[in-house]
């Protein structure tokens, strides 16, 4: 037992000589904790993600100088999507002048939300993470920025609706939702079910356990209730093996269609040409064909200073989608700036930065980003900011965007989203902010 | 010459049977007590006011550090009852501590259920009613869940009677998937949230916040309480040193007796009065006790929101059995040594890692410290299980052998 007390005492004094130092920034950088997976099961999907944002931060260094001349320092804590070890990582990073954090994972967010408003930390979760949280009355501290789950599915079915010629033909239609069985693949069934309710679809939900090699069980039921359509929101290698699975019972791809989290080329490429026809959701363009995106290539990786082997992300799916969530950081830095008239900003000031990010079609533009995106706009109350939805198509080579931009039922999303949120203020003791 | 029983004399049976014979062991044992209880706290208190160190630090030394250590230790024991001391292998505890969690949480949100009707517009209104007043006392509900995993832990201790060794660690791995298969899909234990994630609620202790936050009004301004780290801390200190001396003394009075005597021979124990029926239910009954505590803790006072099936998977019951295994199967001291190795080494090597690479100009990023980090620790459980199969414990107590000669050993 005396060892303990010791081991107690040991693991102190390393971490308080170890930790302790840096909790005051130097004066002129501003500070971001990367909670990235580059191990494990669900590192195809976690390096180009990582990158994306590590990338971009590294270029607004470069080629700027930083932002307003403050330079953006980052580092990395790998969490292996393992909430334990995120909840770790937030803890060791949070005092290091940290003012904003991107989980990169919905159980590890659904963790941090209580804490954030102690830690006046904001949550950014792009595309990610726990959809009631858009609320921003009862979840000042949390961005769902630019769009949720709940829109997603809403706005797949509104694109299946379309497709079959209308949603009126939606009845009867029989949908598989394969999902990974967590917290993350379970956010969308409240909306589906709600909308087959409505709409009068038939809803199938298979679940895939961690890590989601195993499938075999989910595609026997899937060749018995032979449905018309297969939504599919899966993350890492399950990804893989459930578009393999879908080629090998000979499934139309093209009635297939997976999460933004299931586009990658990572999912479709060991699949190779038979998944072609294969369709996801994105709330950005696929390619890598944009001013900036080339600009980052040139600047960072052609002088040498990127991540070692870094440079074949450049352009896909995750990697841009890791840049979005990289510049909505820096922009929402930009506005708290201008703001407050500082320049490194702090928790509050990130916050309301955050609050208050607007990025308009020009801006996109002066980015080097002329149609990337739709423009970006959320409020006090609404964190979320309801972005649209893309449909894109893997051709064998790359992601195309095949649809226009599908504006999520709104109407069906906002009431579920608040009557939510208030179940949870009430619940916790929350006093909901006005707005 | 420091550590020896020489002039220490026994003057009534009551010393004779006392836990810590030594004067060395028991005021060692007081002073451990003494710098968890008193020394950590203060001493972060005054560093962190002294400006030493983060506020951010302390946080992150009590929230993930020390009270991880404690859940931890608290499975191991209760693993250790089971496994040390009976005898009867274990690859369920995870999903007893996961039992723990939810019956706090149930418990904590008044145990409810769903009453679903259609309104007239023909939409679905659900509510919750709840069954019981919702406890707010942290204490009582790591109790309950306790109480409530004991009984699950006995039902699945059930086939030990019948069979023994790996075929029993099968049947417990049974519990384990079974178990953590409910946690996902039984909707009535996440209280139908659609995420399957399960929040405790605010909870307080004699006016303390201990989780979630409170906003009181103080000079007329609102004033939000969040709960303090030490308070966590000191809570499940208690806990796990209330219920580590309980262990303690079952272990070594009849009923430990009788569960050493089946896990070394059965047979030999049934003919010598002890029945095998009530003595493995009440291992496993006990285990199961002390694992359900564990995840009860591990809920209210380490993670506040967790999902089922991710925080006490499968990985989980494996890491608790390596707990106890290099810790020394069948010693109360060794399961929190086996804790300490197995929690604080892995954050050891993330931590130090980069700053010994920094040291030597190599920049090391945050995958290399994790291959690193597997590697390492891997080689480091095969070094320990090499030099001392028998644990963490059995080195301690050579070391203590080798100290009462030391420094003459004439």
């Amino acid at each position: 037992m005396r060892l303990k007390g010791l081991t107690l005492g040991l693991a102190a004094a390393v971490a308080a000589t170890g930790i302790a130092a840096p909790a005051v920034q130097a004066a002129d950088t501003q500070y971001f904790p990367l909670f990235t997976y580059r191990t494990g099961p669900y590192a195809p999907n976690g390096i180009p993600s990582a990158n994306g944002i590590a990338d971009y931060l590294n270029y607004v260094n470069l080629k700027h100088g930083g932002v307003n001349g403050v330079k953006l320092v980052w580092e990395e804590c790998e969490t292996g999507y393992n909430t334990k070890k995120g909840v770790e990582c937030y803890e060791r990073l949070k005092g290091k002048g940290t003012t904003v954090v991107f989980p990169y994972s919905t159980g590890i967010t659904y963790k941090l939300i209580p804490n954030a408003d102690k830690d006046k930390i904001s949550i950014l979760t792009v595309g990610y993470g726990r959809t009631d949280a858009s609320d921003g009355r009862v979840f000042p501290w949390t961005f769902t920025t630019p769009t949720t789950y709940w829109s997603q599915a809403s706005a797949f079915i509104k694109y299946i609706g379309a497709q079959e010629g209308g949603m009126g033909k939606l009845k009867g239609k029989k949908i598989a939702l394969i999902f990974h069985n967590s917290a993350y693949g379970k956010e969308p069934i409240r909306t589906l079910e709600l909308l087959e309710r409505k709409l009068g679809y038939k809803l199938t939900q298979l679940a895939v356990n961690h890590p989601g090699q195993e499938q075999k069980a989910t595609w026997l039921q899937i060749r018995k209730i032979r449905p018309d359509w297969i939504l599919l929101w899966g993350w890492g290698v399950m990804n893989q093996v459930a578009i393999k699975e879908a080629t090998n019972i000979g499934f139309k791809m093209d009635r297939m269609i997976g999460v933004w989290w299931s586009g990658a080329e990572q999912d479709v490429v060991p699949t190779g040409d038979a998944a072609k026809g294969y369709k996801a959701g994105t709330f950005h363009a696929a390619g890598g064909d944009f001013p900036l995106i080339k600009d980052i290539k040139k600047v960072v990786y052609d002088a040498g200073k990127g991540i070692k082997g870094g440079d074949k992300y450049i352009g896909q799916v995750l990697w841009n989608r890791g840049m979005v969530n990289a510049i909505f950081a820096t922009e929402a830095m930009r506005a708290a700036q201008k703001k407050f008239g500082v320049k490194v900003v702090n928790g509050d000031q990130m916050r309301w930065g955050l609050e208050n990010l607007n990025i308009t079609a020009e801006r996109w533009s002066e980015l080097g980003l002329k149609g990337f995106m739709q423009p970006v706009k959320n409020t006090c109350a609404d964190h979320e900011g309801n972005g649209p939805v893309l449909i894109q198509q893997w051709d064998g080579n790359k992601w195309n965007i095949v649809s226009d931009f599908i504006t999520p039922m709104r109407e069906v999303i906002r009431p579920l989203i608040e009557k939510s949120a208030a179940a949870y203020a009430k619940k916790n003791n929350i006093t909901p902010r006005k707005c | 010459m420091f550590y020896r029983e020489a002039g220490q004399f026994y003057t009534s049976y009551a010393k004779d049977q006392g836990i810590f014979q030594l004067r060395q062991d028991k005021y060692g044992l007081w002073g451990i007590l003494f710098i968890a209880f008193i020394v950590v706290p203060v001493g972060l208190y005054l560093l962190v006011q002294g400006g030493l160190m983060a506020a951010s630090t302390k946080d992150y030394l009590y929230n993930s550090i020390f009270l991880l250590l404690l859940v931890n230790s608290m499975a191991a024991l209760g693993l250790n009852i089971l496994t040390g001391y009976c005898g009867q292998i274990s690859l369920g505890t995870a999903a007893f501590m996961g039992v723990g969690a939810f019956t706090a949480f149930k418990f904590s949100t008044g145990l409810n259920y769903r009453i679903q009707h259609e309104d007239d517009a023909g939409e679905l209104v659900s509510q919750l009613v709840p069954l019981l007043p919702a406890i707010d006392n942290p204490i009582l509900l790591v109790l309950i869940a306790g109480f409530v995993t004991a009984i699950v832990g006995v039902i699945f201790g059930l086939p030990s009677l019948r069979i023994k060794g790996f075929y029993l660690a099968v049947a417990t791995l049974a519990a384990q998937f079974f178990l953590v298969w409910c946690f996902s899909r039984v909707e009535w234990l996440y209280d139908y949230v659609s995420s399957s994630t399960i929040q405790i609620p605010p909870l307080k202790l004699f006016g303390l916040v201990v989780t979630g936050s409170e906003t009181v009004m103080r000079d007329g301004q609102a004033v939000t309480i969040y709960p303090a780290a030490e308070t966590k801390y000191l809570i499940c200190l208690s806990l796990v040193v209330f219920f580590a001396f309980i262990a303690k003394n079952m272990v070594r009075g009849r009923i430990g007796r009788a569960w050493m005597a089946i896990r070394d021979m059965d047979i030999a124990a049934q003919l010598i009065g002890i029945r095998p029926l009530a003595t493995k239910l009440l291992a496993f009954a006990v285990s199961s006790f002390f694992c359900g505590m564990a995840g009860a803790m591990s809920l209210i006072f380490y993670l506040g929101a967790l999902e089922g099936a991710e925080a006490f998977n499968i990985n989980e019951s494996f890491s608790v059995l390596f707990m106890v295994i290099i810790g020394g199967l069948g010693s109360i001291t060794g399961s929190f040594l086996g804790a300490a190795f197995i929690t604080l080494i892995p954050i050891f090597l993330v931590v130090s890692l980069p700053w010994l690479g920094g040291q030597f100009g190599i920049p090391v990023d945050a995958a290399v410290v994790e291959h690193f980090q597997f590697m390492i620790f891997g080689a480091l459980i095969i070094i320990f299980l090499i030099m001392e199969p028998l644990g963490l414990a059995r080195l301690w107590q050579i070391g203590k052998e080798r100290l009462r000669q030391w420094p003459f050993p004439y």
